[in-house]
């Protein structure tokens, strides 16, 4: 359980990003940060990762600190690096021995459909490429919580929603709870169990929406009224945000 | 065909450079200690060829002694200032001063300190100063250059400093280290020269030496000869540094990837 309760962060220059943020997310939920640009999205994650500091309320987890991967609107990769060392950079930072890490990183690729690609450099690889190898780089050290912020929004339609199902998969089978941000109301229905959408700067939540899911979520979906529904359920309420 | 051109270009520049010259000095009868031919400066040079070569080796060994100097403190002084903010505001005021001070004024002043017993130390010292400043700021300047999302991923992993200088900063500097090291191997030979003028007769040996004392004697032809390995040596330095440079980023760097297709 993860809970935000009263976070308010201001920024040297007096930016005020969130404002009295309050949400509590479930073990294993998927739950997606949606707002307009500039309303503290990425800080809110910041905040949950513990690299900057809220200026007061407080952001707690059940017991200690979840093992945390974070994914960044850019991939974010090394370009000295080949796709395996960039992956294996977290097991590197915590000494894992060399030749297990490699083995784990080799897998956390294979899981991103990137076998043969290990020792690319970053430059030789596409975008959703590079993207895959940046979520294998955060799962790799199996982490409980997984933080995305806008990590599909540079990727064409074709690549966005391939990875889109790969992500509902990978959460699924290691158990992570997720937490994603975007901007792309059609994203957010997709992928959540949970939308909080975001009030514009200062940010804090302006509804909590839980969206029934079914069983298999796959192109043909997208198509469906329900999906539809969907959407227009997120959109109403963000239309009451405003 | 386009790399081929790059070499024979310039070759055929020279050819036709060297041509007019052996013509001009002898159709117009200029005294070789004005201008000698070609022809005359090759000769100087294979006549003298053990002697040039023994003082070519003096100024390399200066040369390349105050480079790697210079090379070992100028990035032991950037990491020094990317580890500590208050280093860094002692210390920069004084290697910018280092730097805007002409070498030439000091050199003296060094030869003494050193003394003349030591000649060659205080050489290299001289050629060391002069290329210190472009390692140092260029190298503080790429470690601080690291990327802000990839430090922060650091931090989510609980990097340690050092983690994060090894892995992420220095890797980063490297592009700049290597240019700073182009730019400060000319330094350090210009910097090797300046020492040998300024140090002067009987103590010296290398090139520079040569130039003055073939100068005095009105030996015009051995003056271009040691000129002509001057030259190379400059040529030979940057070339064996670019090598370097792109042995080191041609898998990953965008300087070295547009060299390529
Ligand atoms: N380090 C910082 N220093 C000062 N102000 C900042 C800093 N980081 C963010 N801000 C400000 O805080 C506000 C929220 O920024 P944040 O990056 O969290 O927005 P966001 O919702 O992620 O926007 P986007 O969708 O465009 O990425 C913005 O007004 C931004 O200018
Ligand atoms: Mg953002």
């Amino acid at each position: 359980m993860i809970r935000a309760g009263g976070v308010t962060k201001t920024f040297a220059g007096g930016t005020i990003a969130l404002d009295n943020l309050d949400f509590t997310i479930a073990p294993g939920e998927f739950v997606t940060l949606l707002g307009p640009s500039g309303c503290g999205k990425s800080t809110a994650l910041r905040l949950i990762a513990n690299l900057i500091q809220p200026n007061s309320g407080t952001i707690t987890f059940d017991g200690p600190a979840p093992a945390i991967g974070f994914v960044f609107q850019e991939p974010t990769l090394m370009p000295w690096a080949r796709a395996i060392e960039n992956v294996r950079l977290p097991l590197d930072l915590q000494s894992v021995p060399h030749a297990q890490g490699n083995s784990s990183a080799a897998q956390a690729l294979a899981r991103l459909g990137l076998s043969g690609f290990e020792q690319s450099y970053p430059r030789e690889l596409s975008g959703g490429m590079k993207m895959r190898v940046s979520l294998a780089r955060a799962l790799v050290a199996r982490p409980k919580l997984l933080l995305l912020d806008e990590p599909f929004a540079a990727l064409d339609e074709a690549a966005r929603f391939a990875l889109n199902d790969d992500l509902i998969a990978l959460a699924k089978q290691d158990g992570i709870t997720v937490i994603f941000v975007t901007h792309s109301l059609a994203e957010a229905a997709y992928l959540s169990d949970r939308v909080l959408v975001m009030t514009p700067r200062p940010g804090k939540v302006a509804a909590d929406i839980a969206l029934a899911q079914p069983a298999t979520r796959n192109a043909a979906w997208r198509v469906t009224p329900g999906f539809a529904a969907l959407q227009a359920q997120i959109a109403l309420s963000q239309g009451g945000a405003e | 065909m386009k790399r081929a051109l790059n070499l024979i270009l310039p070759l055929l520049l020279a050819i036709a450079v060297l041509g007019f010259w052996e013509w001009i000095v002898t159709a117009r009868h200029i005294p070789p200690y004005v201008l000698p031919a070609p022809g005359a400066i090759a000769a100087a040079l294979a006549g003298n060829f053990g002697s040039l070569m023994a003082s070519l080796l003096t100024t390399l060994t200066v040369t390349m002694e105050g480079f790697i100097a210079a090379l070992v403190a100028g990035a032991a002084l950037a990491i020094l200032f990317s580890q500590s903010r208050l280093a860094e505001r002692a210390l920069y005021p004084y290697a910018v001063i280092l730097q805007v001070t002409p070498i030439v004024a000091i050199a003296p002043l060094i030869l003494i300190w050193v003394g003349f017993e030591h000649i060659n130390l205080a050489l290299t010292l001289i050629a060391a100063l002069v290329a210190f400043f472009p390692i140092l700021s260029n190298t503080a300047l790429g470690l601080k250059s690291a990327d802000q999302n990839l430090l922060e991923l650091m931090h989510l992993y609980g990097a340690s400093r050092w983690q994060i200088l090894w892995r992420l900063q220095f890797p980063t500097a490297l592009p700049y280290l290597l240019g700073a090291m182009k730019i400060a191997g000319g330094l350090s030979l210009i910097g090797a020269v300046v020492a040998e003028f300024v140090a002067g007769s009987g103590t010296a040996t290398g090139l520079a030496w040569r130039i003055v004392e073939s100068g005095n004697r009105l030996e015009i032809a051995m003056l271009f000869a040691a000129l002509a390995l001057l030259a190379s040596l400059g040529i030979a330095i940057f070339a064996v540094l670019s090598l370097l440079e792109w042995a080191l980023l041609k898998n990953w760097h965008e300087s070295a990837l547009s060299q390529r297709n």
